[in-house]
Formats: structure tokens, sequence, C-alpha cells
């Protein structure tokens, strides 16, 4: 009885007459029922001042990092910054994972970008362009929780903070690439600090907020140097920007006070001071490179295809479609929620199975694209390292500089500018 | 020396070109990404017709307690006595005893209507989204019980932690104003 009763459930149920009724509904004379309550999300508007609040904090930054030149002004910047955007907006969406929508929206007509979401992406992008990273410095809530907490930051090996600067590049492709397969938005399931803002979490959120929190005490801001995917962006930008930190307000006397000065090992050493090979040398080298990097990408290329196959189980037809043929082959029950759900949908096996084979395609060709990528960054990274710098004095890497405006105090001809701004 | 100080205008030349350029490009990415904008933004909701009351919107939600709730379509429910949403399947008395409820956390309350009708109603702030009762009102009753997220709680996580994990792929992008799948007599709207 029991058992066909569940058939005559899933019988119903799959031919799409849901809320079928077993049993005619009473009309109450006097009874009046009860309304389904709805309640309405918060207003749209909100998401407009949370715009204004973003460009409002840019142009602050900006002005406090080029212009005050004021640490303890982008530290209280900071702490608001990480109160409004962390704690309050709990973190979502942030330009950071905006990454994803865009990237979703340039590829799948259906889904309507919010302008919102375009505005949180486009602006930190366009101050970086005139202004350097100063959406890093105190504006962005991850940012800004990592700063907080820096100790006692050691120097990472300049070979070691190019080699692991390349995850932040490799982070970006495979988060483009899972969000325009609709599979997952890998930024936002993984944000180390999501937890924080919310007080609350998985337990997978949590271990990694609380690993980071460490981690940041001893190495300055882990996630934006080695793995924010954002920074990809910031950075080319920034290294071509308007206006930038220059840690002497007017002329470097090469003191070298301010070497250790920044916890990001943005400042590095002139260079004339290390070996360089000949002009003529760097040339060979530099044609040798460019000839190497189409190859260099075609073997990255050829092994993106191959992990295809491999990322492609985070998608949910994929793993739909094991699961449905695991059932087939009797190891699982029909009780399965996989199976059950896939029930209701009233497709044919086969379907799944043709569903889960285009996706497996759509992958191994996109995963062509981001080996290539890996392999354009790599070559293009020992491209960059093989061309001969001249850096007479002390500066921040503009790429790398997250414009924090620690090293100014280090600067003596700060501290004159300052005294003689007092004395005025 | 002159040299070196024509040297940075043209590096300061190119700088500037660079800098242009990269207006250039940022202002025709906005260009051609705001064609695909949209004024309104969207929310996450549940799809009452493929949702299997699996019982995981209750753990995977980032909240502490679960932006999920049972919602309760009245004009579809049949007021039964024996109610299988608020019922366990062979209860030891139909009465109101926790013992005999099918909801783990006593969220559904019962009263007397007229003969022989029962309504229920559930409290939210209670309720968890454990889908128990909305198991037993789909299985045996007319489906009026029934999963949906809470606008009003949702924190709206870019990526729905939820949807993840849910086997039916169910949770799906709604968009603002309308921002619930309610069901109606005998269909979903």
């Amino acid at each position: 009885m029991f058992r066909t009763l569940i058939l005559i459930a899933i019988l119903l149920s799959a031919s799409g007459a849901l809320g079928v009724q077993r049993v005619q509904p009473p009309e109450f004379e006097e009874h009046e029922l009860p309304t389904t309550e709805t309640p309405a999300p918060a207003a749209a508007a909100w998401q407009y001042a949370d715009v204004a609040v973003l460009a409002a904090a840019l142009s602050l930054a900006a002005w406090l990092v080029l212009k005050r030149r004021s640490r303890r002004g982008v530290f209280v910047l900071m702490i608001f910054s990480i109160a409004y955007f962390g704690f309050w907006r709990k973190g979502c969406v942030c330009p950071v994972g905006a990454i994803q929508n865009v990237a979703l929206a340039a590829v799948d007509s259906s889904y309507a970008l919010p302008f919102a979401v375009l505005a949180f992406f486009m602006l930190p992008l366009f101050f970086a362009l005139f202004f350097g990273r100063v959406f890093c410095s105190s504006v962005c809530p991850l940012g800004g929780a990592q700063d907080l907490v820096v100790f006692r930051p050691i120097r990472i090996p300049l070979w070691l903070e190019h080699a692991l600067g390349l995850l932040t590049y490799a982070y970006l492709g495979a988060a483009v690439l899972f969000a325009i397969t609709g599979t997952t938005f890998l930024i936002c399931r993984y944000d180390p600090f999501i937890a924080l803002f919310r007080l609350s979490g998985n337990r997978d959120m949590l271990v990694m907020g609380a690993a980071f929190v460490l981690l940041s005490m001893f190495i300055g801001r882990p996630y934006c140097r080695f793995l924010c995917p954002y920074s990809v962006l910031l950075r080319v930008l920034s290294r071509v920007s308007r206006w930038r930190v220059s840690i002497a307000p007017d002329e470097c006397i090469q003191c070298r006070l301010c070497e250790d000065a920044c916890p990001y090992g943005a400042i590095r050493k002139p260079a004339q001071s290390q070996e360089t090979p000949s002009r003529s040398e760097g040339k060979v080298r530099l044609a040798v490179l460019l000839f190497l990097l189409p190859a260099l990408m075609l073997v990255t290329g050829w092994l993106g295809h191959l992990g295809g196959n491999g990322f492609s189980r985070m998608n949910a037809s994929i793993r739909r479609a094991e699961r449905l043929w695991l059932y087939e082959k009797g190891k699982l029950s029909e009780a399965e929620d996989e199976v059950a759900a896939f029930r209701k949908t009233g497709k044919t096996f086969q379907q799944a199975y043709t569903e889960a084979r285009s996706v497996r395609t759509n992958y191994s060709r996109t995963g062509w694209l981001l080996g290539a990528w890996i392999g354009f960054v790599i070559g293009m990274k020992l491209i960059v390292l093989s061309v001969r710098r001249r850096r007479t004095n002390y500066e921040p890497e503009r790429g790398a500089c997250l414009a924090c405006a620690r090293c100014y105090a280090s600067c003596p001809k700060e501290h004159q500018r300052l005294k003689k701004q007092g004395a005025r | 020396m002159a040299n070196e100080k024509e040297d940075v205008t043209r590096r300061e030349f190119l700088r500037t070109g660079l800098c242009g350029a990269g207006v250039a490009v940022l202002g025709s990415a906005v260009g051609l990404l705001a064609r695909r904008a949209s004024a309104g933004s969207t929310l996450w909701q549940i799809d009452p017709d493929k949702c299997v009351q699996c019982g995981r919107c209750a753990n995977e939600c980032v909240l502490g307690v679960s932006a999920v709730k049972c919602v309760h379509a009245y004009a579809m429910c049949g007021y039964c006595d024996r109610c299988t949403g608020f019922f366990e399947p062979e209860p030891a008395a139909f009465d109101t005893g926790a013992e005999n409820q099918l909801c783990p956390v006593g969220a559904i309350k019962r009263s007397f209507i007229e003969d022989p009708y029962y309504e229920y109603i559930i409290d939210d702030n209670l309720c968890y989204g454990c889908g128990k009762c909305v198991k037993g009102c789909e299985k045996f009753g007319n489906g009026s019980l029934f999963l949906q997220i809470r606008q009003d709680l949702c924190v709206k996580c870019n990526q729905c932690a939820i949807a993840l994990a849910c086997p039916g792929q169910a949770i799906i992008r709604v968009p603002a104003d309308r921002p619930y799948l309610l069901k109606n007599r005998g269909e979903t709207s």
C-alpha cells in the first residue's frame, strides 16, 4: 500500500502536475484564510547607496594616500571600510567577486548584470588607472582584515614573491572558467574572510578564515599578494597609473631608511648595483623568450585541456549524471536525493547523459583557454624579468604597491616636509 | 645628464599614452557590459517544482539559522484532521504531543476550525527549513507546504551555499521584483 502510494506520488510529480489536489480544499464560510507571508527583501535603493559609498571611499583613499600622505587617515578609512563593506553589507557583492558576475554576463545573455555590480567592478579599476591601488589600501574589506593583523611580517625572497604572484593569474583564469560554464562562483565559495564578516559560516570557511588570519600575522596580506584574482587587473592598471605613491615627497636621497618599511615586499632596491647582462645579450634572450612563448602556451593549453575533464566534476550536470549512472548500475537507491530530484524533472536518463557529455566537451575546450592563459602569464613573467631595468631611487614597485602609506614615515624628507608644514 | 632627462620624458609620454589607452579600454568595457546590465538585481529562490526536501537547506546556509523556511499556501491546504505534514507516519495518538509531530522543533501550530477541519500555521521563528513537513505533505497531501528562501533573512551571497549542495538544482536566480515562487491551487506560479 505504502509503496503504491509512493509510486503514484512519483508518477504524478513526474507528469509535472504538482500541487495536485488529493483532498478537496474546504470552502469555509466564517473562517478567513490567513495570507501567506512573503517579506520583501531590503529595498533596491540600498545598492545604489553602496555604490555612492564606494565612490566616496575611493576618492577619499586617493586623497589620503597621494595628497595628504597620511597613514593614520588611511587606517581610519580602512576601519570604516571593514565595518561598512564587511560587517554591515556582509561582504556581498564585492569587486573581487563581481569579476564572475561580469564574466557570466559577457557570455550568457540570459543573465542580467545588476548595475550596482557593474559599478562595483568598474570603479576601483578606474581609480587604479589614475591613482594606483587605492582600493586595496583602505577600501577593500578583505585587504583591511589582513592589514589589521600584520604583526611581524617576514621578507619573502623576490623569486618566491614572483612565483607565488603567478597564482593570482591562475586563480583569475579558473574563476572565469567556472563562472562562464555556469558551474560555481569559485571566488565567493573560497572567500577566506566572509565567514568573519557574517560571524557564521560552514566549516571550510571558518578554517580557511582562521588560517588566513594567522598567516597574515607573519606574511603581509597573503591573500592580496598571492591569490586575489582582482589584483591581476589592478596590478596591470596601476602600472600605467597617472599618479603614484612615491616614498619621498620630493626627491630621494638614497638613505635606505625605507628599505624595510614595506610589510608587503613592494619596495625594491635600486637595480643599478645589480649585475645586469649587456644589451646585446639581453636582446638575444628576449628574442628566444618571445619565440618560446607560443610553444609554452601550447604545452600548458594541452595540459589544461586534459585537466578540463577533472574540473568538470565541479559541474552539477556532470555530478548528477555520475549519480544517475551509479543508480543504473544498482549502486544507489531510488531514495537517493539526486535520483529523486531527477525523477521530478521528467527527463530520461539518456538526456541527462547527453547534457553531461556536452558540458564535458565544453570544459575540455575552455581547458585549452585556461591552460594557454597560464602559459602566457608564465612566459610574460619571464620576459618582464629578463628585460633590463634601471631603477635609481628607492620606490615601490608600481604594480605591487598596495598604497597603504606605511613607508612615508620612514623617509627623512617626509619628516622635513611635515616640519615645514607645521611651521607654516 | 641631458640624455637621462630625455629618457624620463619619453617614459612619461609612454606612460600617459598607456594610461589613455587604459581609459579607452575600460570605457569600452563599460559600454559593452552596460548593454547587458539591468536596473534590477536578482535574488536566490527555491523552485518548489524541483525541490525534493532533502533537508540540506537547513544545514548549508551560511546563516546560523537557515534563511529557508516552510511556507504554507493556505488556499491549497486540505485542512485535514490527520495531516501527513504534521503527524509522524504512525503516531501513538493523533494529538499535539511532541512525540507525534513530524516537525523536530514544533514549529507547526495546529488549531481546530470546524468539524472536521484543522488549520496548520508555521511559526517562522522556530522553523529552520528542514523540509520534513513538506515531504509529508507532498507525499500524501495536497502539497500546500513548500520551502522558500525568506528574502528578509537571506544575505544574498553572490554564490548561494545551498545552491551548491542542492541535489535538484532547485535554487535559482529570480528577478528582485518577483522574489517568491509561490504555489497556487493546482499549479505553481
